[in-house]
């Protein structure tokens, strides 16, 4: 009986200590390896399985352009317009050098004389479309983030302003981008006169077309958000007599940054997905061009590249989000609240 | 001297079966330094009343008076204590109480007096341990210290506390009302309490004003606390005039005005309303328990 005792005992102790070591190294029990395991292996299989899939899909089309590329000819593909890029920024590199050497030779001549630096006139690479594309998404968002903000906490803040607005907002916010840009081209083209423009006009076109597509979410989540701030809070504010604007810093935009950020994030789609598009029709510079010219250049190459450019406007919409999620979390005051 | 004077308020407030007239004939006087407690079942208009003297709410009849003026719209001399705290969540216990001292003090004091004046304040209602912590990482207790807080820190004329005990356990509640009869006692507020608890009712007032079930509720009795103060928990569980005056409140409330039944009231918020109703109830049914010897008892059971 007493020896019984003891050996439960000891062993009771041993699984104490056992366990304590365990909490002391934190050695990764079974049970969070397989989460690991889970977490990394079931994304890994979906886009095994995709590839696979894709690829033999891609066997069995046709087009007349020749066979639907796979995964194996954009992988190759990418490799191109990477080597491309490079190609083209070599050759400016000597284009620039040229001139140099020619205009040194100039002044050693004569120096006086008048020199000019001529800009490279190369056709655009993918890698230029890309920064094209992502320069003028984030100049549109920027632009309906500032309008979409202030006035969606006027009209949150004011019955009768959400009143008199709210049939306006609700009637613009499903037209396509399609509708604007004939509209927004006209009158750019019609107002956006100068000699010596600070952006082209097609930047300027692209980026108000993103602009007025992308800009309802953020207003309306905004004007939504600051308008269901809890009674208590505004009482709080009536009670301390709360200037107008202590009102928006303090409490509205506090109050209204899940909301606000909700929109935003909307917005961000929105504005990428029109953009493409955009491009596209305007023949603006972008990845919507890019993908426009290779559909009507017509080589054996174009299909893979166009899929290359598939996948990139993909990536970046996605690595766009995840921007504005990280931001989100960096600014927003409730850091339990879960971010998806 | 009259403080605060409420005469003939009553209010009607829209709904869609046309205006629901809540209070009728109000009358009420409060003199400056009086603390005073309002009783009634969930519903009769407590809260409302508390509104009005605070400004949020217009009356449609009458009016508030205090120090002589009109009260037309909410203002820092009249500082309420919200039920549920009601602090900015996003902002910690310090910056809570700043933004109401910054509001209040902007013109009057320095910056370095405010940071004082804020400090001293959380220090009388014990949070000096917490300054820097949000909302949501301090207890119930402590958010609802944090509430009373920024309300004394506004100065104000008179103190509007609805409910502010309401949410917490009994320890924590019996502690709050000690620091509240003490910072009372020092700074000689003048409050209105709204309670539930009849025991806090006699413990904490001067007089109870005990109100009528609505709709066009009004005021009923109004019963004065004859105990001198300071006064102990503890040593007035076996006075006789206190366990008289519990005995008066308990009374009033179970046997000259019965609970109305749930949804005949034109409840605004019937979800919220039966969801505290329901919470309300254990708490009316443990005073039950307590006064054993009181010939209301029977009767009470029955209604609660
Ligand atoms: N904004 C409003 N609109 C319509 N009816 C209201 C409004 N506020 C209150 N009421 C009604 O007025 C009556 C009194 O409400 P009040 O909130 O003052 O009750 P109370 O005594 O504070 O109740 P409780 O003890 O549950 O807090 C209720 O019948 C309620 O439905
Ligand atoms: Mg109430």
């Amino acid at each position: 009986m007493s020896t019984l005792s003891t050996a439960s005992t000891e062993s009771t102790k041993n699984k104490l200590t056992l366990g304590r070591l365990q909490l002391a190294l934190r050695t990764p029990s079974a049970d969070t390896v397989s989460r690991i395991a889970r977490a990394l292996m079931l994304p890994l299989i979906g886009l095994l399985v995709f590839l696979f899939a894709w690829h033999i899909a891609a066997r069995n089309i046709d087009t007349s352009l020749g066979q639907f590329p796979g995964p194996a000819q954009v992988y190759e593909q990418t490799f191109g317009l990477i080597a491309d890029h490079n190609r083209e920024r070599g050759r400016e590199a000597a284009f620039m050098e040229r001139q140099e050497k020619r205009n040194a030779a100039i002044l050693a001549k004569d120096p006086g004389a008048e020199v000019r630096m001529r800009d490279y006139t190369g056709k655009p690479t993918f890698i230029d479309q890309i920064g094209t594309s992502l320069i003028t998404v984030l100049a549109g968002f920027a632009l309906a983030t500032l309008i979409a903000i202030p006035l969606g906490i006027l009209i949150g803040l004011n019955g009768t302003l959400y009143a008199a607005l709210n049939p306006l907002i609700q009637l613009f916010k499903p037209v396509s981008p399609l509708a604007w840009l004939p509209l927004v081209t006209m009158v750019v083209s019609a107002l956006y006169v100068s000699d010596e423009p600070m952006f082209a006009k097609s930047f300027i076109t692209s980026l108000i077309t993103v602009s007025l597509c992308s800009l309802w979410p953020t207003l309306i989540n905004t004007a939504v958000g600051v308008s269901s701030i809890s009674q208590d809070l505004k009482n709080v504010s009536k009670v301390l007599r709360l200037p107008f604007m202590t009102h928006v810093i303090k409490i509205a935009i506090p109050a209204s940054i899940p909301a606000m950020f909700t929109g935003l994030r909307l917005s961000l789609g929105i504005a990428w997905m029109v953009l493409i598009a955009a491009e596209m029709l305007a023949q603006n510079p972008g990845l919507g061009k890019f993908v426009w010219d290779e559909f009507q250049n017509g080589s054996s190459d174009s299909l893979g590249r166009i899929m290359v450019a598939v996948l990139v406007i993909g990536i970046i919409g996605f690595m766009l989000d995840r921007a504005m999620q990280l931001l989100q979390s960096r600014i927003s005051w409730d850091k339990n609240a879960v971010v998806r | 001297m009259t403080h605060l004077e409420l005469t003939g308020v009553a209010i009607d407030f829209p709904t869609s079966r046309g205006p629901f007239r809540a209070l009728d004939g109000v009358n009420l006087k409060i003199n400056q330094g009086e603390f005073v407690s309002l009783i009634g079942h969930s519903g009769c208009g407590k809260s409302t009343v508390l509104n009005l003297v605070a400004g949020l709410y217009e009356a449609t009849e009458g009016g508030v008076v205090l120090e002589g003026k009109e009260v037309r719209e909410p203002g820092p001399e009249r500082a309420v204590v919200f039920q549920n705290h009601s602090l900015l969540p996003w902002l910690s216990a310090y910056e809570n109480v700043e933004l109401a001292v910054k509001q209040v003090f902007r013109n009057t004091k320095s910056r370095a007096e405010m940071k004082e004046w804020i400090e001293h304040n959380l220090e009388l209602v014990h949070m000096s341990h917490a300054l820097h912590k949000r909302p949501d990482e301090i207890s119930g207790g402590m958010k609802q210290r944090v509430g009373i807080a920024r309300a004394l820190a506004m100065q104000p004329k008179i103190l509007l506390m609805d409910e502010p005990f309401g949410a917490l356990d009994a320890l924590t509640r019996a502690h709050l009302q000690d620091s509240l009869m003490e910072i009372q006692a020092r700074l000689n507020n003048t409050v209105i309490m709204i309670t539930h608890d009849v025991d806090e009712a006699v413990l904490l007032s001067d007089r109870i004003v005990m109100m009528t079930n609505g709709p066009a509720a009004t005021v009923g009795e109004i019963l004065d606390i004859d105990l001198e103060r300071p006064r102990n928990r503890i040593e007035l569980a076996d006075d006789v005039r206190y366990n008289h005056y519990r005995h008066e409140v308990l009374s009033f409330l179970y046997e000259k005005q019965h609970k109305p039944v749930e949804g005949d009231s034109q409840s605004a918020a019937p979800a919220q309303k039966a969801a505290k109703t329901a919470a309300d109830a254990p708490q009316l049914a443990q005073d039950m328990h307590i006064v054993k010897s009181t010939p209301g008892e029977t009767t009470a059971s029955t209604a609660a």
